[in-house]
């Protein structure tokens, strides 16, 4: 990708960096970025570089179940824990991970660069408990922009989302009653 | 970015041996401020030393006279804390307001006190006046673009605003800074972390090179436990504030105001406590009257610059709408 590059040269040392639940011996410098290592050493292409200065979200990925943004996190950071990228949502056999259906059903994007941080904050949104209302989706998602303003039917495909696991859960309790 | 060298330190002492050996080494939390101005070009350590991989010290303390923050903790766990919302909704909410969610999942209490002044031409090396990152060198924010800036605490050397939330809650209800270093442990005021910029603007704390901020602590209070934090600001969410309030009232039955806590951010050149405001609440009726009168003596001596003049009146009018929100 023009303009996005790793850094080589001076002190290197191994580092593993668990991504999608499978580990990656890698070389990389300190200063290079979780974003760069994953991107331009790892090929999770999923994970996009917008601004590259933790202002847009596109980056976003988890680490230990969480978002961050990998634009500001160095891989060394990120070393020994578990990372998650938009690749590792889908089941093995393809099928889409609910939120990712979500925002295909509601139109949630329009050029799709900023999709795969959205869907990752998406997950950790519902996950966390903050999708409860509209407002609630809008505050905790607002570190994710979209330039094409396609926000209304993101905050719908997360509602639904968050609704429908909801259900599920219920239903699921009270089939263990 | 520069080549950097990066070593885990096991404990925090680790850390502090590690930071004394190496004059240019600098402490990571987060690394949402230090990452980023090593990308801008502002920040040049020649290692990091990782805190945030050792166990501990990320333990919120919800005692009967203290709450005591680890300085490992993020700042989305510390604002979603049910002890925290419950007896300091302030602190919560004001750690709510600021970042995003994947920015507070990422920074650390103690780095979050830290953080670096969002000022564009600090930021910016290719603008070669700034007292912040070169000292003697200038500001050219005084006659520049400005309506970010500070109106208090502002010098003739610089005029950056001090970007924080948590730390204008934790000035409002007096929290205290615990620090580790080569000499042991102290401890600093929230006043007396963040000096003014004066004629040393790149100095930003107290802090030695080789010290570590271990714990914050904010005294129980009733003041406290009645509070909020308003943060007005061009958008209604990811931004920093243009004017914003930590308030808090302690009332009694009778409808007087027994304790009045208030402090400004967004507007100053650190956390800023309003003593005349709380000093024209206090022993007076909690009511819309007083809350203007005493809130019209919010930002007294305020320096405005060219395009920040409407600060002033802004910082007004947000600590007077946090007391009837704080009262409703």
């Amino acid at each position: 990708m023009p303009g996005s590059r790793v850094d080589e040269g001076a002190a290197r040392a191994d580092i593993e960096l668990r991504v999608n639940g499978v580990g990656h011996d890698l070389s990389v410098e300190p200063r290079v970025t979780l974003l760069d290592a994953l991107r331009e050493r790892l090929g999770f292409w999923g994970t996009k570089k917008g601004c590259d200065q933790g202002q847009c979200g596109a980056c976003t990925v988890h680490v230990d179940g969480r978002g961050v943004l990998a634009c500001l996190m160095l891989a060394y950071q990120a070393a020994g824990h578990e990372v998650t990228t938009v690749e590792g949502l889908a089941g093995v056999d393809g099928t889409l991970h609910p939120v990712q259906s979500a925002f295909m059903k509601h139109d949630g994007f329009q050029c799709g660069y900023c999709t795969p941080g959205q869907i990752m904050s998406a997950v950790a949104c519902i996950r966390e408990g903050h999708a409860g209302s509209d407002a609630d989706v809008r505050e905790f998602m607002s570190g994710n922009i979209c330039r094409c303003g396609a926000y209304p039917n993101i905050v719908a495909a997360v509602r639904e989302a968050a609704q429908r696991e909801a259900a599920q859960e219920e239903a699921a309790g009270r089939a263990r009653r | 970015m520069r080549a950097v060298e990066y070593t885990r330190a096991d404990t925090l002492d680790a850390a502090v041996a590690l930071l004394q050996g190496d004059s240019s080494a600098a402490p990571l939390g987060g690394g949402t401020t230090l990452v980023d101005l090593m990308k801008c070009g502002v920040a040049h350590p020649s290692r990091l030393i990782d805190l945030t991989q050792m166990p501990g010290h990320d333990d919120v303390e919800a005692g009967e006279s203290v709450l005591r923050i680890g300085a490992l903790c993020r700042m989305s766990d510390v604002a979603e804390h049910p002890e925290v919302r419950r007896r300091w909704p302030a602190v919560s909410e004001a750690l709510l307001r600021g970042a995003s969610q994947q920015l507070r999942n990422m920074a650390t209490i103690g780095g979050n006190l830290m953080q670096r002044t969002r000022c564009g031409y600090f930021r910016d090396p290719s603008f070669t006046e700034c007292n912040k990152r070169d000292p003697g060198s200038g500001c050219a924010a005084m006659d520049g673009e400005n309506r970010g800036h500070a109106v208090l605490g502002t010098s003739g050397s610089c005029i950056a605003t001090n970007p924080g939330d948590l730390a204008v809650a934790l000035t409002a209800f007096d929290a205290a800074v615990h620090i580790l270093g080569p000499d042991g442990h102290r401890v600093l005021s929230i006043d007396e972390f963040f000096p003014l910029p004066g004629e040393t603007p790149e100095r930003e704390h107290p802090l030695g090179h080789a010290e570590l901020i271990t714990a914050v602590e904010v005294p129980v209070s009733a003041a406290a436990a009645h509070s909020c934090y308003l943060k007005v600001r061009d958008r209604v969410s990811y931004e920093f504030a243009a004017a914003s309030a930590a308030v808090g009232l302690e009332v009694l039955a009778d409808g007087t105001i027994a304790d009045a806590r208030v402090a400004l951010g967004g507007v100053a050149t650190k956390p800023w406590r309003e003593p005349g405001v709380e000093a024209a609440l206090i022993g007076r009726p909690a009511s819309a009257a007083v809350f203007r009168e005493a809130a019209a003596l919010a930002a007294a001596d305020a320096h405005p610059r060219r395009h920040n003049a409407y600060k002033v009146e802004l910082a007004r009018r947000t600590v007077e709408r946090a007391l009837l929100t704080v009262s409703g």
